[in-house]
């Protein structure tokens, strides 16, 4: 390959205003890279904070690196996908390994700041009047009878008490406790300091408010303390809980019986905490053991991998099948083929969830018409009755499969058009020479060549269905329910969607944790799968060539 | 049976065919007639579902049970339009907003993924440098695993920029389109740079000798020359998005930043699907609309494209 000869920037025209736009870009990127580590630092998000200061570097280097300009085209693409594709997965990962959720949203030092935020209002004190020709003050009595003063927007100021009295002057504020002086501090309402004021309440009696922490924060002993009540709640930094001190044993035990059990329900027994939140913590392979070991958790767990599995396998039988079918039709010269072709590539140009939904309102038990038209009259014709298609399990299995290839034979179709265009007539003309009928020519040599080009599709189409959220959520969301599993399982749910359901399903509360340990057992099989399709391809190939 | 079978297996000399025996007329007639019938009948299973969707959308009564193939009681315009009516003209069902919210992202991350796939496929096409195949495989690698598994720490991610960054963050279509453009550089970028090496090296070459920089050599001459596979790209990347409903689901999270595709189910389908089938079709009729037209149109380059990309990735 002949050297190309690196333009010199300076030469051309234009050179200086790229060259001014490059930095100019850099230096953008650089700062808002800047900007939201700074921001994301401060929230405690570190793993977002290095890894966007990590890709900003990677772009800064490409760009200034004089030997890598290559790779300056790529960089964006580079960025985007790192940030948006590869970090989310490594996420994932760190993720699984977490308890990340509604029950742990925070981290440790976030959840100690909001609990810190926490305070006690409304104290309430006895109180006078002052006065300064037009200005008013207050005089706070404490229970214990230690008097502090507030005037204007002053912070408050103790004040001593003399013979037992309250001071007639104060900073040259008058004592008059009339109750037309009360009726106007009332009507004032605040006192003190903006950022800490103290406020009187309609009720002329009392009032005052004053605002303490609820919560002391014991590093050392890793405890917090409830002021008024007294209440001590250690951290267990293994799982992300406050628990009451004083119980602290008692669940120590019951995590040590069940270490799988959904801790929730104990733990909103011995913390009465105001958050009623854990903190994130890294838990290790806590999710997975959850994952295969909880009944609630393992039983649909099996029976939704089985049905993924067999669901993406026939989905692509079916619709692969049907698909060369169609193409073989279309091939023979039969009159009106384009026509054929643009009216039955109709459901691929569908918008899917649209075509989904519609076959829904079809297959509707009651009002569909598919039900109405074919299901009814052969229940007739047969004398049988036919389950129905949302709540029996297997025809909700058919039902989609039926669904799904009407999605898909399309796509399989125009694939297979191509290649078998491809494929040398005169190769059928040996054959049929040598004396091969159709059903051998078809066996030996068309299947055989066109799984060469396709076979990889076929793979890929697995892989996709394997996923095919969408679907399965615009069907029937997974139902029916599988009964007694957890995180509402249906029997129609792929992985995928049992994942989803464990993030964002409603009911108990997202557990982005657990659903991250479901998305990385799916990224195994998918990579398993990934392997074995370059083996298999490659054997392809190698039967091709032989061919 | 044998004969037979040779005329269904297509595209084979004619005259193979010509030296058998008698009837063989009569037979091929007879299996043409079969394959008309079966490609008739696939026609109908294909067709159906769009009939039907279409015929609910003018039933004047709405709800699924009153639902016949051909609508009842249509005695003028108001009627036969009632559905259209109610879903455009309600307040509740910001139906323009929607679609205006669809084709907003899908132009955005259509144009966005063209462009930049392009610099990419153009960079991968032309040098050579350390790394180059690695990065190629790394590309596809990447694509097998589809962005929706990774949907929780996508969301996590949105979040956590938005509180800084708002208009990328959550509900918005600014991070919406971070996300899409994302997941649409592997594929594409394989598709174009298979489309970029048919274009002869000796028009880079002479460019480069007669003085042009890279720059000027991909803008004003290689762009032009693959217009054709950066339509095919950003069609099936606009059509794609505007289609998207997962991900959207997942980060939109209200009836005013809802795509069509959210709007439509969200308000139609997740709940009294029964009584809102006739606005659900409406609606789907409208929003089925675009794509379809785009894709019967164009279907020949689509399929081009598709088939080439299928191949070659």
């Amino acid at each position: 390959m002949a050297k190309r000869a690196e333009s010199p920037q300076g030469d051309s025209p234009s050179s200086i205003i790229t060259l001014l736009l490059r930095y100019g870009a850099l230096m953008l990127i650089d700062a808002l890279a800047l900007f939201l580590f700074y921001r994301l630092a401060t929230d405690g998000v570190w793993e977002l904070a290095v890894a966007i200061v990590l890709i900003t570097l990677l772009v800064n280097v490409i760009n200034l690196a004089p030997n890598l300009v290559p790779l300056r085209w790529i960089s964006p693409s580079l960025a985007l996908l790192l940030l948006m594709v590869v970090y989310p997965i490594i996420y994932t990962v760190y993720v699984s390994f977490t308890n990340y959720g509604d029950a742990h949203p925070y981290t440790k030092a976030q959840t100690i700041a909001l609990i810190l935020n926490e305070q006690i209002v409304g104290r309430s004190y006895s109180w006078a009047a002052y006065v300064r020709g037009e200005e008013l003050g207050v005089m706070l009595i404490d229970e214990d009878g230690s008097l502090e003063f507030v005037a204007g927007n002053a912070a408050p100021r103790r004040v001593e008490r003399v013979d037992g009295e309250l001071p007639q002057e104060v900073d040259g504020y008058i004592l008059d406790d009339s109750r037309g002086r009360r009726l106007r501090v009332v009507a004032q309402g605040t006192f003190g300091p903006a950022d800490d004021p103290i406020t009187v309440n309609r009720n002329l009696a009392i009032v005052v408010n004053e605002k303490t922490p609820r919560y002391i924060w014991d590093e050392a002993a890793n405890t917090l303390t409830n002021v008024e009540t007294g209440e001590v709640f250690r951290a267990d930094d293994q799982r992300g809980w406050f628990i009451r001190a004083d119980r602290y044993e008692e669940y120590l035990a019951a995590v040590e019986a069940d270490p799988n059990a959904r801790l929730g329900d104990f733990v909103m027994k011995t913390s009465q905490f105001p958050l009623q939140v854990g903190y994130r913590v890294v838990v290790g392979l806590q999710n997975f053991e959850r994952f295969f070991n909880s009944p609630a958790l393992r039983g649909p767990l099996v029976s939704i991998f089985l049905w993924t599995v067999t669901f993406a396998f026939m989905s692509v039988l079916l619709t692969f099948t049907v698909g060369l079918l169609i193409a073989l039709l279309l091939q023979a010269k039969t009159p009106g083929r384009r026509i054929f072709r643009t009216l039955l590539i109709v459901p691929y140009a569908l918008p899917a969830l649209i075509a989904v939904v519609t076959w829904r309102g079809m297959l509707n038990d009651n009002f569909g018409v598919f039900t109405l038209w074919i299901i009814r009259p052969i229940e007739g014709l047969l004398g049988v009755d036919i389950p129905s298609f949302f709540a029996d399990p297997t025809m909700a299995r058919v039902g989609l499969l039926l669904v799904n290839l009407w999605l898909g034979y399309p796509y399989f179709m125009l694939v297979c058009s191509g290649a078998l265009a491809g494929i040398p007539s005169d190769m059928y003309e040996a054959a049929s020479v040598d004396g091969a009928n159709w059903w051998q020519q078809f066996r030996s040599l068309t299947l055989p060549l066109l799984l060469v080009s396709v076979g990889p599709l076929l793979i890929a189409s697995f892989t996709f269905n394997f996923n095919n959220f969408v679907m399965v959520e615009a069907y029937n969301e997974g139902g029916p329910p599988i009964a007694g599993a957890a995180f509402g399982a249906g029997h129609t749910d792929l992985l995928i969607n049992y994942a989803f359901q464990i993030a964002f399903g409603t009911g108990r509360g997202a557990d982005y944790g657990l659903a991250s340990t479901v998305s990385i057992v799916i990224f195994m099989i998918v990579a398993t799968i990934t392997v074995f399709q370059k083996r298999f391809t490659r054997n392809w190939e190698e039967t091709g060539r032989n061919v | 049976m044998s004969s037979a079978g040779v005329s269904l297996k297509a595209g084979i000399d004619a005259k193979s065919k010509k030296r058998i025996e008698l009837g063989y007329r009569g037979q091929q007639r007879i299996w043409m007639i079969v394959r008309m019938a079966i490609l008739t009948a696939m026609v109908i299973f294909a067709l159906f579902p769009v009939v039907w969707i279409v015929s609910a959308s003018f039933n004047p009564k709405q709800s699924m049970v009153s639902q016949t193939l051909i609508p009842q009681g249509v005695e003028n315009a108001e009627q036969l339009l009632r559905n259209y009516n109610t879903l455009l003209n309600t307040p509740r069902y910001p139906f323009w907003r929607w679609v205006a919210n669809s084709v907003f992202i899908a132009a955005v991350t259509s144009f966005g993924t063209v462009m930049l796939c392009a610099l990419s496929a153009y960079s991968f096409s032309r040098f050579r440098f350390w790394g180059r195949s690695n990065l190629l495989v790394f590309l596809l690698l990447v694509q097998v695993f589809p962005n929706i598994l990774a949907v929780v720490a996508i969301y996590l991610i949105l979040q956590q920029i938005g509180t800084h960054i708002p208009f990328i963050g959550l509900n918005t279509a600014g991070g919406l389109i971070l996300v899409y453009l994302g997941g649409a550089m592997g594929v594409n970028i394989w598709l174009m740079k298979g489309f970029f090496d048919t274009v002869p090296r000796d028009i880079d070459e002479s460019a480069l000798v007669d003085g042009a920089n890279h720059w000027q050599t991909y803008w004003l001459l290689i762009f032009p020359l693959v217009r054709p596979i950066l339509v095919v790209v950003g069609i099936l990347a606009f059509v794609g998005t505007f289609n998207e409903f997962a991900l959207a689901r997942v980060i939109l999270r209200d009836n005013e930043s809802w795509t069509l595709m959210v709007g439509l189910y969200t308000n139609f389908v997740s709940n009294n699907f029964g009584q809102n089938w006739g606005i659900y079709a409406a609606g789907s009729v409208l929003g089925s609309l675009p794509t379809l037209i785009i894709y019967l149109l164009l279907q020949d380059q689509i399929v081009g494209g598709l088939t080439q990309g299928a191949v070659k990735g």
